[in-house]
């Protein structure tokens, strides 16, 4: 700011702190120094008190026998495996939560943003009743209250049971109890890489195929009806490689043992309630997000493409949504941050995420809180790092280029 | 001044309130003149408050005792409420001077937790509960069942460990509250609940029709349950234990809440060294003569408090069984008053 | 050509429009029936509606207010509406809804909490509707000294030697920025209050307690707030505290000093980057091994210290956006006025800026209020703790609806009150016209 030239003067003490080329070099380093001091204060406190306590700093812990059992794993785990395995149990069901509450929030949110514009009187009321209930009412509130509706509502495997059975598998192959779902789960005989390579083909052939119609609509103007080929080229030939291989894939039915569905898969309720519950919450915030990016596009906008010709649908896909889209994308990253977040509530439900088992009993059971804390922390970080990493990447991607 | 520091601590986010480690925890209590007890947030029969806000229960009155011995006011004590996570460090750290929730006694958590134990208040053992129509008798037919079981604590372990013994598989579903397991087990979410068979008896008489319900004979785990207290700091672990043990001796020598006075000048020597009308017993232990009468005079002896809380009669509905007196037969004894 | 023409000379009176386009059948066209898709969803959503009061309603209906447990409530309601009837129990709520409300407060003291509230409301005013005088800031700031002398009880004398540390720093900033310039001034300010705090105000506070002894109130240990007043005490706390050092954060962030916008950065990135509850966790299991051996303070103080920190890190991306909102132009004209870095913020910039983030701190509050709930799980008896401790008294056990539905309801109050608000404000602040 100052441009007196004094650059001749002579260099004395007080510069450090009236000169403003100096004093910010000053500040930081006096920053530096009092983080610095700050950091070896608390790594000399808690050095002196875990001795004090006959604690040491190791994280051998991890390849200890666990010793307690999970109820839903993804990868093989039994009690005799170790507590760094828990940890990783407890990980994936971490991601799993993530990944299909994003999915989930992001088309409950979606669908009600829209629906609290319509027209429609009772549906926009009852989208603003959802969206204003679930924002003024603690997540945790609503993860206990989803437990105890799927707890009382849903009927016990003990109600399938007998001539006069209250309760009935829908399809005669899902079963929906207070336990969890239990459905039908594939097989896979000899042959069934056939079945599956041709479903990967046929998936890679979607692709190609929606490039090409796409350019060709680019080209010539002309619109295919893209939606019922690729619906066909999506089941037909699995279907017919399925035929061919002689049926290598059945499907393994849960049946009622003495206490439970035994065969088929088996989803949990804790995570079903788990995640029901984070969706629906984060949905509501998400709804309104997407209400306000809709907002956000003045009624010119539509007015022109409906001048265009365009039909309501398609106006919405072409023209209102990508734009809309660039107002949407910053809130939203927000949003799968907390409900990545608040999915360390599990342990309300006794869903087995990462906090529950490193968090939770590991750190009970060997009474290492300090290194528990500390991969908890760091893991936690590193996701969240990473989502809104990947989203602000597809963020600038969409986001408006001027040029 | 100790007030003006934890008032201008929050200011300056750092609060050094009075050094807690030097004087011993029994001078703190008394410095403070308020006992600071560790309790469940709420576990039928043995600690939750009543709709006064006072706190009720068979552990709640252990610390009741303490304080009437060591203060002389069993109402001058600050109720903490733990988690089956949160007790260990809240003792540790001293937010809590003695943690008297249902915390069994193990090897580790005795050595490597470095924690004292003072006694056993309540012998249990982990049992499993069935409702009747399911058709099981022995925890050795749950093969493939659904099992409630209340995590952060010894159970989950024991659990597993019988299973693998048995050979047998299940499915968990872990809960954090009795409350919540009470839920999900009454609405047929689980087949069988596992916890303490003192919880599973309070539990069960609290449910619309108890008779429905059974409690399986196996017991698969040895719960001795008793208060703990911080390793290293004898002369408060003497004082509690001897509390207890006052408590326990009492109901041996048929002193009661009510003939308490008259039993002062008993003829029996034990009786008046208990009740400090001969001998200091109570000096040796840095308190006066009469702690052990206000102790026993607060809720009665340990018979009269297990009656009142968890015994037959209340909800809970628990026979002495192995806590009764050992002259009638169970493991309760205390150590001459001598 | 035809001179006949056909003039009518009595008008015809208007007729009423047709019944289709008139009144509650052309609103129910409009609004319910305008298309296929649209019925389809009209009746769909009237049959849920429908379907969900059927259910809850006699639920309602059948409540009982008076009985002294659930047993009781069971065999009223069996008796009353027939065996299979099922009824609400609120009798619970009339029981217990001192403790919610107060948790373990002595009761013969709820007016202290009850006139805390009712000046938390006083002394947001100023702060939230420009229509009260500015005069009644002054009370805003007395106002947490207040509130601590009415909730925590003991002397008067405390909170007045706190402000008076303020006081005492702002004197030695005037006496000595004259003489020795703006930074000088600050250091020595500082100093001068943190020195009052330490060393002075201890024996200042107790002269000021044998002058006047009736200012003390009777001391209540903060083990003994609970159900919503320890929700609002954290997070009316959390928010107040977290305001100036979100404030210092979003500053430090857009210093362009290359070390201090590390450590900001570094420290809200982090806050944000992990849950609440792992914040909690470490109040509960690791601060006291981070801090000087035989440190020991309470767990309501370490959560609020820990929930402070929390809402800073999102206050500071809060004002941040504020201050990245302000034309350039601001930035520039206080320059060219000669104010230095921190008049042109304390003048200029930071007015302006706060102004504009008025919603969103609106809306932080109403999150952070919401995860106040959290502190259930390292067991302190917030309204979802107390349900537990409720449940967990022989009289009450198995009660589920009745203490979820009254927490949730009062939650719902103070957050849709307070989102309706910060909506109002949006609107009064949006300059766009659409």
């Amino acid at each position: 700011m100052t441009s007196i030239d004094v650059s001749r003067e002579q260099f004395r003490l007080s510069m450090l702190l009236y000169d403003t080329r100096y004093r910010s070099l000053t500040i930081q380093v006096v920053a530096m120094i009092a983080l610095m001091s700050a950091a070896a204060w608390l790594v000399n406190n808690t050095v002196e008190n875990l001795s004090a306590l006959g604690k040491d700093f190791s994280f051998r812990f991890l390849g200890q026998r666990a010793g307690y059992d999970i109820s839903q794993t993804l990868i093989p785990y039994t009690n005799d495996d170790t507590h760094a395995r828990a940890a990783l149990v407890g990980i994936v069901n971490t991601l799993l939560v993530a990944f299909v509450g994003c999915l989930l929030a992001t088309a409950i949110g979606v669908t009600m943003g829209v629906l609290r514009l319509s027209r429609n009187w009772i549906v926009a009321r009852l989208a603003a009743v959802y969206v204003d209930g679930f924002r003024n009412i603690p997540v945790l509130l609503w993860i206990l209250a989803t437990m105890a509706v799927i707890t009382d509502t849903a009927p016990a495997p003990s109600a399938f049971r007998g001539d006069n059975a209250t309760a009935s598998m829908i399809f005669g192959s899902v079963a929906v109890t207070n336990r969890g779902v239990y459905v039908p789960w594939p097989i896979f005989g000899p042959g069934w890489q056939i079945v599956v390579g041709t479903f990967l083909l046929s998936v890679i052939a979607i692709l190609v195929f929606g490039r090409w119609a796409k350019a060709r609509q680019d080209a010539t103007g002309q619109i295919l009806p893209t939606f019922w080929i690729k619906l066909g080229l999506f089941v037909l030939p699995v279907l017919i490689a399925d035929q061919i291989a002689g049926r290598p894939i059945s499907l393994d039915y849960p049946e009622l043992q003495r206490f439970n569905f035994e065969g088929g898969g088996f989803l949990d309720k804790s995570f079903i309630a788990l995640t029901l519950a984070l969706s629906l919450y984060t949905g509501a915030f998400i709804a309104e997000a997407v209400r306000a990016g809709i907002q956000a596009i003045s009624r010119g906008q539509s007015e022109a493409a409906a001048a265009l010709g365009l039909r309501s649908g398609r106006i919405m896909s072409l023209v209102i949504l990508p734009q809309a889209l660039r107002v949407i994308i910053p809130p939203l990253i927000s949003q799968y941050l907390n409900l990545t977040k608040n999915s360390s509530l599990a342990i309300a439900v006794g869903y087995a995420d990462v906090r529950a088992t490193l968090g939770g009993i590991t750190m009970n059971q060997t009474g290492r809180e300090l290194e528990c804390m500390l991969l908890l922390m760091g893991f936690y970080l590193i996701l969240s790092l990473l989502i809104s990493g990947t989203m602000n990447w597809y963020n600038a991607r969409v986001a408006l280029k001027e040029r | 001044m100790t007030k003006i520091k934890a008032f201008i601590g929050p200011a300056v986010f750092l609060t050094f309130a009075a050094g807690a480690a030097t004087a011993g925890t029994l001078g703190d209590v008394k410095g403070r003149d308020v006992l600071k007890c560790g309790v469940n947030t709420g576990f039928a029969g043995f600690a939750y408050p009543d709709s006064s806000g006072r706190w009720q229960g068979f552990d709640v009155a252990i610390c009741r005792a303490v304080a009437a011995a060591v203060l002389g006011d069993q109402d001058k004590i600050e109720f903490v409420p733990t988690t089956g996570e949160t007790r260990f460090t809240a003792l540790t750290s001293g937010e809590i001077d003695v943690l008297p929730r249902n915390t069994t006694w193990t090897f580790t958590r005795d050595v490597d937790l470095k924690f004292t134990f003072a006694g056993v208040n309540y012998y249990d053992g982990q049992g499993f509960m069935v409702r009747k129509d399911l058709g099981v008798t022995s925890a050795k037919e749950l093969d493939g069942a659904t099992i409630c079981v209340q995590t952060g604590t010894t159970t989950e372990l024991n659990l597993a460990d019988y299973f693998k013994t048995q050979g047998i598989s299940y499915q968990p579903v872990p809960i954090q509250t009795p409350a919540e397991a009470d839920q999900q087990f009454l609405g047929g979410a689980c087949d069988a609940y596992t916890t303490d068979a003192s919880q599973l008896a309070t539990q069960r008489g609290t449910y619309p029709n108890p008779a429905d319900y059974i409690i399986l004979p196996e017991i698969i785990s040895k719960e001795p349950l008793g208060p703990v207290v911080r390793q290293g700091d004898d002369e408060w672990a003497d004082v509690v234990r001897w509390t207890y043990n006052a408590l326990v001796a009492a109901e041996e020598y048929g002193v009661t809440k009510k003939n308490i006075d008259e039993m002062s000048s008993s003829e029996n020597p034990e009786v008046r060294r208990l009740l400090g009308t001969e001998g200091d017993l109570g000096r040796m232990l840095g308190l006066d003569a009469d702690w052990a009468k206000r102790a026993i005079a607060a809720n009665g002896n340990y018979g009269e408090i297990f009656a009142e809380t968890i015994g037959v009669g209340t909800p809970a509905n628990i026979e002495r069984g192995l806590n009764a007196l050992w002259i009638n037969g169970g493991l309760q004894y205390s150590p001459p008053f001598r | 050509m035809h001179d006949v023409s056909f003039v009518r000379h009595e008008m015809l009176s208007p007729q009423p429009a047709p019944a289709s386009q008139v009144g509650p059948l052309r609103w129910a066209r409009e609004n319910l029936f305008s298309s296929i898709l649209n019925s389809f969803l009209t009746i769909v959503s009237a049959a849920a509606v429908i379907l969900a009061l059927a259910h809850l309603w006699p639920w309602f209906a059948h409540s009982v207010w008076h009985a002294g447990s659930l047993r009781e409530c069971r065999e009223m309601i069996a008796q009353r509406w027939g065996e299979d009837a099922t009824g609400a129990c609120f009798a619970v709520i009339r029981d217990r809804w001192k403790q919610f409300l107060f948790g373990f407060y002595p009761s013969e003291l709820y007016w202290r909490p009850t006139l805390s509230f009712v000046l938390l409301l006083a002394a947001l005013a100023p702060i939230l509707f420009s229509a009260v005088p500015r005069r009644m800031l002054w009370f805003s700031i007395a106002f947490p000294g207040i509130v601590y002398w009415l909730l925590w009880g003991g002397s008067l004398a405390l909170p007045i030697c706190v402000y008076a540390g303020f006081l005492v720093g702002m004197l030695v900033h005037r006496l000595v920025g004259p003489r020795f310039g703006s930074l000088l001034a600050l250091i020595g300010g500082v100093l001068a209050t943190l020195i009052w705090w330490f060393y002075l105000a201890g024996p200042v506070a107790g002269l000021l307690e044998t002058i006047l002894p009736f200012l003390t109130l009777e001391p209540v240990a903060s083990k003994r707030f609970g159900g919503f007043m320890l929700s609002i005490v954290i997070g009316a706390t959390g928010i107040a505290f977290s305001l100036p050092l979100g404030v210092l954060l979003a500053l430090g962030r857009r210093s362009g000093l290359f070390i201090i916008q590390s450590i900001c950065i570094g420290f809200i990135e982090f806050i944000r980057g992990v849950p609440l509850i792992t914040l909690l966790l470490v109040a509960s299991f690791l601060l006291n091994i981070f801090l000087p051996p035989g440190t020991n303070f309470d767990i309501i103080l370490r959560v609020i210290i820990m929930v402070t920190l929390f809402s800073a890190a999102y206050m500071a991306e809060t004002i941040r956006g504020g201050l990245a909102a302000l034309p350039r132009g601001q930035y520039e004209a206080a320059d060219a006025l000669g104010l230095d870095y921190w008049q042109a913020m304390r003048l200029v910039i930071m007015p302006q800026a706060l102004k504009i983030s008025i919603p969103n701190i609106v809306n932080n509050f109403i999150s952070l209020f919401k995860d106040t709930t959290l502190v259930a799980i390292i067991a302190l008896l917030d309204p979802i703790g107390l349900v537990t401790s409720i449940r967990a008294d022989s009289n009450w056990n198995g009660i589920v609806w009745e203490l979820y539905g009254f927490v949730a309801l009062i939650f719902f109050i103070c957050c849709y009150s307070m989102s309706v608000y910060s909506k109002h404000l949006e609107r009064r602040l949006r300059t766009d016209h659409r």
